[in-house]
């Protein structure tokens, strides 16, 4: 079984941790950096990103991240997490993990009463995929390192890059577990890499 | 493909992104700022802390919508904002203005004494105070997003809300051991919906997310109510109130994500300076106590 991690210092961490379980994984809700080395893939969940970025530099996870991904060990994240991950913010503050070849829009489609549902078309799955975006931001460049998975009026709002995969919504309040099997089938190749190696 | 706005997964899941967080009372921009760089996850516009609305006395209304549209230009964060319990028009106004999530506030003097907003009919979402199972699935069954406990606001007395916190957990598990049967009695002594009640019952918790309200005043406070089960803490009066309410504000935060870990939360509770001074619930009269506002 493939241990994943949750990043556990601020926003949805029990629906990941449940949706984890659910594909028959072990999920660890990681609270501090010395509890990374032991996973086998990071999620980085949705909740306020300049809350989470703030205890991400309290408690210095950030090298720790960065390490993680240098190690290319898998890390998916959703809303914040995509933020998170990006490296660079259209709105000019400082970027966060600088891990991933995309610029994201924080808040792009407006404030909490914009918010909404809706079913994408997203590459390799097949039928209508159920998203929720809630304040989400939404990835305006991409470099050719970077594959789009699924856009929602012209913008991307999915993307993947070697080990690292991002959404604007949150799979973890629906139903659908497609992403979480194409995170765990992205960890067991990481995972053939590493042992050839 | 079409596009649907103000669902209930949509309105409770903004609550779900807030888990894990502190909510903080401002009255200005400056404040707000203050917060969002101590890592609040949202911040609620006011124009006066409970504390200051215990000691104004006369009718507490909606913010002056002036002071709510200065704290949502100030910071990226979230905007939450109040009014009171039945004002249908001040909740309409909040959501016209934009604001992130309403209360509909105890800590506001109600517009109605018999009925409560149908928060169902509204985009934006809505959080209510509970003090039991009955009030939080009553606030549940008319569309409200997120719960928190009710405490007795502006004391920065926790015994309130920890009573509260204890007596919806045990609620909760009296009904998951009850057979089916013994449910509907049960509905009418709480004075619950039905429905709402067996959802509990079978999943074993609240459908919607419910942090702690009322009374938090020290980083070991939201530690408490972390530990009794709460999904995160609003602080109202406790931050601004203190003598130094940035290190308040991050020492807070801190020991809301860490609630576990004792030693730092030594840590963040060490020279922190003055906490707000605290009232005694048992000198308040009933008509002085917020916590008995809602129906």
């Amino acid at each position: 079984m493939l241990k994943i991690g949750v990043l556990a210092l601020q926003g949805a961490v029990s629906e990941h941790i449940k949706q984890i379980e659910s594909a028959g994984q072990v999920a660890v809700a990681v609270k501090k950096a010395s509890e990374l080395p032991s996973l086998d893939a990071l999620i980085i969940p949705g909740g306020e990103s300049t809350a989470i970025r703030k205890l991400i530099d309290y408690y210095e996870f950030k090298a720790p991240i960065q390490q993680f991904s240098a190690e290319k060990k898998p890390i998916f994240g959703t809303c914040a997490g995509l933020v998170l991950l990006a490296n660079e913010l259209v709105d000019g503050s400082e970027a966060h993990l600088r891990l991933m070849d995309i610029s994201v829009k924080r808040n792009a489609f407006g404030r909490q009463k914009d918010s909404f549902e809706t079913m994408l078309q997203v590459k390799g799955f097949t039928g209508n995929v159920p998203a929720v975006f809630i304040r989400a931001p939404i990835i305006t460049e991409v470099t050719e390192h970077v594959e789009v998975l699924a856009t929602y009026d012209n913008q991307i709002v999915a993307a993947k890059q070697g080990h690292l995969l991002v959404t604007s919504f949150h799979p973890e309040l629906t139903e659908e577990n497609r992403w979480m099997k194409l995170f765990i089938k992205m960890v067991k190749q990481a995972h053939q890499m590493s042992t050839i190696h | 493909m079409s596009q649907l706005v103000g669902t209930e997964t949509v309105k409770r899941g903004m609550a779900q992104m807030q888990k894990g967080g502190v909510i903080m009372d401002v009255v200005n921009a400056e404040q707000a700022k203050v917060a969002e760089a101590a890592g609040a996850v949202a911040v609620m516009a006011l124009e006066r802390v409970p504390s200051d609305i215990r000691a104004a006395g006369g009718v507490a209304r909606m913010a002056d919508p002036r002071i709510v549209e200065e704290v949502m230009q100030a910071v990226s964060i979230p905007v939450m904002a109040k009014a009171r319990i039945g004002h249908i028009v001040e909740a309409r106004v909040l959501e016209a203005m934009g604001v992130d999530y309403i209360d509909e506030s105890e800590v506001l003097t109600p517009a109605d004494e018999e009925y409560h907003i149908l928060k169902s009919e509204f985009t934006v979402p809505f959080v209510c105070g509970c003090r039991d199972l009955g009030e939080a699935a009553r606030r549940i069954g008319e569309g409200a997003s997120m719960l928190r406990t009710k405490g007795e606001p502006g004391t920065g007395n926790i015994v309130e809300a920890v009573r509260h916190m204890r007596k919806v957990q045990a609620q909760i598990r009296k009904i998951t051991l009850m057979n089916d049967d013994e449910l509907m009695t049960e509905a009418k002594l709480l004075g619950a919906p039905y429905e709402i009640l067996r959802e509990i019952k079978k999943s074993g918790k609240l459908p919607i997310v419910n942090f702690a309200a009322g009374g938090i005043a020290t980083p070991a406070d939201a530690a408490l109510m972390m530990e009794l089960g709460s999904d995160g803490v609003f602080v109202g009066s406790g931050i601004f109130k203190s003598e130094n309410p940035e290190k308040f504000a991050h020492s807070i935060v801190q020991a809301t994500t860490h609630y576990k870990d004792y030693d730092l939360i030594g840590k963040l509770s060490q020279e922190l300076g003055a906490a707000m001074k605290g009232l005694d619930i048992s000198k308040l009269s009933l008509e002085e106590r917020m916590q008995e506002r809602g129906w």
